[in-house]
């Protein structure tokens, strides 16, 4: 017992006397959360847009009002020309034009089809497509308004809901995201370091030549980085309650208990990188390409899995952070229960298994 | 009188893959005694050292220390032994209190033992002022004392040192030997690895490795006479023309 106090708060020293690892360990969560959450946004809200009314009567002014009143555009300038617009879009003044020609409530009223139309900026293709689907689901809504004044025989209205997450909002899918990069930076990058160094120092030849067991020795770099993650779990869903506005819809007992099981994965994962490579600098580039890389990528954080080649849909399976993941999401965002994610709590149990059986093995070698 | 062996080797053999690093090597060292381990770089002299401490097992041959089998009781062992490895090992980031009380820790002590310790190695090296300190703000010759303590802080019965004054100037390593005395003194037995030949001088008994074979063991007065050699210096260079190894 007296070997693990001494060996935990040997790590801890560690720790506490490198301002830099500190400053990673305690701040880069908060600043990801802050980041993520206020400046990268994908929400569309007050955009600025251009109009161009050709036909100046009731029908164009309902029209234009309908606009007004939606709180994702805002109507930085009236212009005449499409020559105009075309000088907005270059000064970056907006990021779409409404165009309505002239003669709108006539060919309303007489021919039922009229024609408006939308130009969006698609410097930025993701942001343009969803300023359409947007002011083209307004323009629906308008539509909508004057079929049901005329009485047509019959008509479909679609009702949308944006389930669990009503407002589309960004920060929902980035929060399980954030979670699952820093507790594998943190948990595995700062381990297979901390073994890493260890070996560099020439001490752990030491450690290895004194009574101590290796379990003791493993659990001890494992303890203090496992105290940090949690003390960072903790930290982001903080943020993500208060300053973010993000409640968590399912039990925080059942997040914390997985977020448990996701740090125990990543420190398995940086015993077994600890085990691959004797310098600092490796460790850290295994742990950024082999772990961080495919995190970023076929987690499902950033890009969706459902739209990859299929060979890259299979290859996301054995990505631990995927089903870390999934089940922070269903957890928080759909509120569901144990039930309905323990498939997912299980394939993380199993891979936790494995690398830990791997490392444990190969640790054993070592000592040979 | 028959004096109590404390390191015993028959055979002892190491092999990497088709090279052989350490090839049958047999000897005795005596409780008390200071067993000064010689040869060239890549001779198999720090191999031989890892097998006897548990950090590599052997090929074959057997090997006891302190009366215990490497194989079958190897934590038996460890409890015995002191380790000073060749490039400096200490946390050079922490004080040297902090270093002092992780490895009496990690050697078993309890935590009153490592406070009685630590008091008494402190007020020994001088250094009571320089607890706080953090290592790497001392001076290399304090630094490899201070790891010297530490290796012999839980009372082992043998303490290996593995070219322990590696790059320091002669003055710092006479001091260094001083204390390998003090410490032989009071009964712990001293197995050093070192490719100072003045240092040999300062051994109870030498053996020399060429090429992963023991050549030479004996006296440094007994080696001079049966090579007809003037220092050990002049025997080592005789030994080491033999070798086919190249020094790494």
């Amino acid at each position: 017992m007296q070997q693990f106090y001494v060996f935990v708060k040997k790590e801890f020293y560690h720790i506490f006397r490198d301002k830099k690892s500190l400053l990673i360990i305690f701040a880069l969560p908060i600043a990801q959360m802050l980041i993520f959450g206020f400046a990268l946004t994908n929400e569309i809200k007050n955009t600025e847009i251009a109009i161009l009314d050709g036909a100046h009567d009731e029908a164009s002014q309902a029209l234009i009002a309908q606009f007004e009143a939606s709180k994702y555009f805002e109507i930085k300038k009236t212009i005449t020309t499409t020559a105009e617009a075309d000088m907005a879009f270059k000064a970056d003044e907006i990021k779409l034009a409404l165009i309505i020609p002239p003669n709108f409530k006539a060919e309303l009223a007489h021919s039922n089809s009229a024609r408006i139309q939308i130009l969006a900026d698609a410097t930025d293709p993701n942001t343009a497509t969803t300023l359409e689907v947007y002011a083209g689901a307004i323009v629906r809504d308008y539509q909508n308004g004057i079929t049901n004044n005329y009485r047509l025989p019959y008509s479909i209205t679609a009702e949308i809901r944006m389930l669990y997450n009503p407002q589309l909002k960004g920060a929902y899918l980035f929060v399980p995201g954030v979670m699952g990069m820093i507790l594998l930076l943190i948990s595995a990058m700062m381990t297979s370091i901390s073994i890493v160094r260890e070996k560099e120092l020439n001490t752990m030849e030491i450690i290895l030549a004194s009574p101590l067991k290796p379990i003791i020795l493993i659990l001890s770099k494992a303890v203090p980085y496992m105290v940090i993650s949690l003390i960072n779990v903790s930290t982001i869903l903080i943020i993500s309650v208060t300053l973010l506005d993000l409640p968590i819809h399912g039990s925080l007992m059942l997040v914390m208990g997985v977020s448990f099981l996701f740090i125990t994965t990543a420190l398995s994962l940086g015993l077994m990188i600890s085990n691959i490579t004797d310098s600092q600098q490796t460790a850290m580039f295994i742990s950024l390409m082999g772990l961080m890389l495919p995190t970023l990528i076929l987690s499902g954080f950033m890009f969706p899995i459902e739209n990859m080649p299929y060979p890259m849909q299979l290859l996301s399976n054995i990505v631990p952070t995927k089903w870390f993941f999934i089940i922070i999401k269903d957890v928080m965002i759909k509120g569901l229960g144990f039930a309905s994610v323990w498939k997912e709590i299980a394939i993380l149990f199993g891979m936790t298994l494995l690398f830990l059986g791997i490392s444990w093995k190969k640790f054993k070698m070592r000592l040979e | 009188m028959q004096a109590e062996q404390v390191i015993v080797t028959e055979k002892l053999t190491k092999k990497f893959g088709d090279f052989t690093a350490v090839d049958e090597i047999t000897f005795q060292v005596n409780k008390g005694e200071i067993f000064g381990f010689l040869g060239a770089n890549g001779a198999g002299k720090t191999t031989a050292m890892k097998m006897l401490i548990g950090i590599w097992e052997p090929t074959s041959g057997r090997a006891s220390i302190a009366g215990f089998d490497i194989y079958k009781d190897m934590e038996q062992v460890k409890k015995n032994i002191g380790y000073m490895s060749q490039r400096f090992s200490l946390y050079e980031d922490i004080p040297v209190i902090e270093n002092i009380r992780f490895f009496g820790g990690i050697y078993g002590l309890s935590k009153k033992q490592i406070k009685i310790k630590s008091a008494e190695l402190l007020e020994q090296l001088g250094m009571t002022h320089e607890a706080k300190t953090i290592v790497s703000a001392l001076p290399l010759g304090w630094k490899q004392k201070l790891a010297f303590s530490i290796a012999i802080i839980h009372d082992p019965k043998i303490v290996f040192l593995d070219e322990p004054t590696g790059g320091v100037d002669p003055i710092t390593r006479r001091k260094f030997w001083e204390l390998i005395y003090a410490a032989a003194a009071s009964g712990v037995t001293v197995f050093v690895t070192t490719h100072y030949m003045d240092e040999a001088e300062y051994c109870d008994r030498i053996s020399i490795m060429v090429d992963g074979k023991i050549e030479a063991l004996d006296t440094p007065a007994n080696l001079k006479k049966q090579y007809n050699a003037a220092s050990i210096d002049e025997i080592f260079t005789q030994l080491a023309r033999g070798a086919k190894r190249k020094a790494d």
